[in-house]
């Protein structure tokens, strides 16, 4: 041990302070949720459920809440199919331009997402397309691949090829074989990168303000409305759903992986 | 009942002929496979990227509004000139003042999670780490809104000593999106100092190193290229950010200048043209990353 006591008792404080630095915004808008007053100041004016029955009653955010989830989930059904494909593609076969596919299919991630946002509007302008909920679901369906991808090709490498040689000297054709033996070793991690990807949807809203067209997702609404002084203790209340939304989703699936890491690793 | 048992015994079914059919072709099988996904990346991505660099190079009629599709390179003359130079100017300076934030902030948390918490606490701090990372980002950015507000809880708080707090502005963009990005640093640089083996630091030990020589000398050296590689991302979503911004100030990025010309101004050849700066110099970034090492860090 090379560290000092004095600097670890430092260092412990330190990440103890950076932790909370972390989470207290996420704590305080919870709190603001249930702020009596309809405004910004501190300290809440008293503590009240009244805003979660006016905020579920109001039309607007029960139709961005929709189109999140509409989006969320074709977004999601679109990355889990070429996902998948392109992870078995590149971890059992041997092709010309395979670093090739596996480096482009992070490129939407690594750019900046005003980038991706443009890119997809001039091209929808370019071929006359109407921005709607489909260029939306296209638009985060683009980003979103490469969470599945990800999850998928972790499982595959660490996924013996031997036990689908193994299924294929038992007799199993091509689709038992992925029926018994890859996809049953695959689902788990299916589901976490589906998980991760209808997370990430749900939130996202720097490419969505671009190919939306009229239609507003829960995070446009919100984007629209948080100058609206009387709209504030709505906004906070669609806040709070919208960290739940995307937090509980990305919880399971981490576990999920995590469950993973104990079987599967080392092997 | 075994399992064993259950297992479907083959039929010369049309599926099965298909299945046997494709067995002996692994080119159509990878085929197959590949098609849908490359010709989504193809059509769907580098496409729309290729129409978005054609369109830089076109122009938008002032009086129609219409889209002139001949090639000029008016757009980019228009970027040297007002007030363009100083909103790229601004957008990298803030690029690199959030960047130095993360890292300085990440690296004491991260070194305490990889060499001195507990193995039991370690995957625990992880997961505490990377969890607001999916906290929705428009609401998190909101969140600061709310604590920079003029009777909000930092000035609340800073009252009683005579202090205020910055306010919306551009301390507080770099407050917001040091706040942001920080996860994006922590867990590159956790994992770089998780891999140094302890044996080198024994060695550093033994050799007379003290522990800031051996920090110094030893640990600085092998983390740097994880500190990159947490800068790749810090850097490319500060470059691309024009939400955050608009929360807690007023102030123009490149983001904003090229949302603007999308939604009020319309021109969709200048913002284009202006989207390749923030591309460019990302690219410029991930070259310069990797020469140091980024790529082996992530």
């Amino acid at each position: 041990m090379t560290t000092g006591r004095g600097t670890r008792i430092a260092l412990t404080i330190v990440s103890a302070l950076i932790l909370v630095f972390i989470y207290v915004p996420i704590g305080l808008v919870f709190l603001y949720a249930f702020n009596d007053a309809a405004s910004a100041a501190w300290p809440p004016a008293g503590l009240t459920l009244r805003w979660f029955g006016i905020a579920l009653s109001n039309t607007a955010l029960q139709q961005a809440f929709l189109a999140s989830i509409v989006a969320a989930l074709g977004a999601t059904l679109l990355a889990l199919t070429l996902g998948t494909l392109a992870a078995l593609a590149v971890s059992r076969y041997h092709f010309f331009g395979r670093e090739t596919v596996s480096f482009v299919v992070i490129f939407p991630i690594a750019l900046p997402g005003i980038v991706t946002g443009i890119a997809l509007l001039t091209a929808f302008a370019q071929i006359g397309f109407p921005l709607g909920m489909f260029t939306i679901i296209v638009g985060h369906a683009t980003f979103c691949i490469v969470l599945v991808y990800n999850n998928a090709i972790a499982r595959l490498r660490r996924t013996a090829r031997s036990f689908e040689e193994a299924s294929a000297d038992l007799g199993a054709d091509t689709f038992q074989t992925f029926r018994y033996v890859t996809f049953p070793a695959l689902r788990t991690s299916l589901l976490a990168g589906a998980l991760l990807a209808f997370a990430l949807s749900f939130d996202e809203i720097i490419v969505t303000l671009f190919v939306a067209g009229g239609v507003k997702t829960l995070p446009v609404w919100i984007f629209q409305s948080f100058r609206l002084n009387n709209q504030i203790p709505v906004v906070n209340v669609a806040g709070l759903i919208a960290i739940l939304l995307s937090v509980i989703p990305v919880y399971i699936a981490t576990r999920l992986s995590a469950d993973d890491d104990v079987t599967g690793a080392r092997g | 009942m075994t399992t064993t048992g259950e297992f479907p015994s083959p039929r010369p079914s049309t599926t099965r002929r298909l299945a046997t059919w494709l067995h002996r072709r692994p080119r159509t099988r990878l085929a197959a496979l590949l098609a849908a996904p490359v010709a989504w990346l193809v059509i769907a991505y580098l496409g729309a990227l290729v129409l978005m660099f054609i369109n830089a190079f076109w122009s938008r009629d002032a009086f129609t509004g219409q889209v002139v599709r001949e090639f000029t390179l008016d757009n980019f003359i228009e970027l040297t000139q007002d007030p363009y130079p100083e909103i790229t100017l601004r957008t990298l300076g803030m690029a690199v003042a959030v960047t130095v934030a993360c890292a300085l902030v990440a690296f004491p948390i991260a070194y305490f999670m990889a060499r001195i918490a507990r193995p039991r606490w370690r995957g625990l701090l992880v997961v505490a780490v990377v969890m607001p990372l999916w906290a929705s980002y428009l609401v998190k950015a909101y969140a600061w809104r709310l604590i920079l507000a003029e009777e909000g809880v930092l000035n609340w708080m800073l009252g009683p000593l005579g202090l205020k707090g910055p306010g919306y502005g551009e301390i507080a963009v770099w407050l917001v999106m040091t706040y942001l990005w920080l996860p994006f640093m922590i867990i590159p640089v956790y994992a770089g100092l998780v891999r140094i083996p302890d044996s080198l630091l024994e060695a550093s030990a033994d050799l007379g190193g003290r522990s800031w020589m051996t920090f110094r000398r030893v640990i600085l050296p092998l983390a740097f290229p994880a500190v990159v590689a947490g800068s790749i991302f810090t850097f490319s979503l500060t470059l691309g950010d024009y939400i955050a911004v608009q929360l807690v100030s007023t102030t123009i990025f490149i983001g904003n200048a090229i949302f603007l010309n999308v939604g009020a101004a319309g021109d969709l050849p200048l913002a284009a043209a202006y989207s390749l700066v923030p591309l460019g110099i990302i690219m410029v970034y991930l070259f310069v990353a990797r020469k140091l090492g980024a790529f082996e860090a992530l």
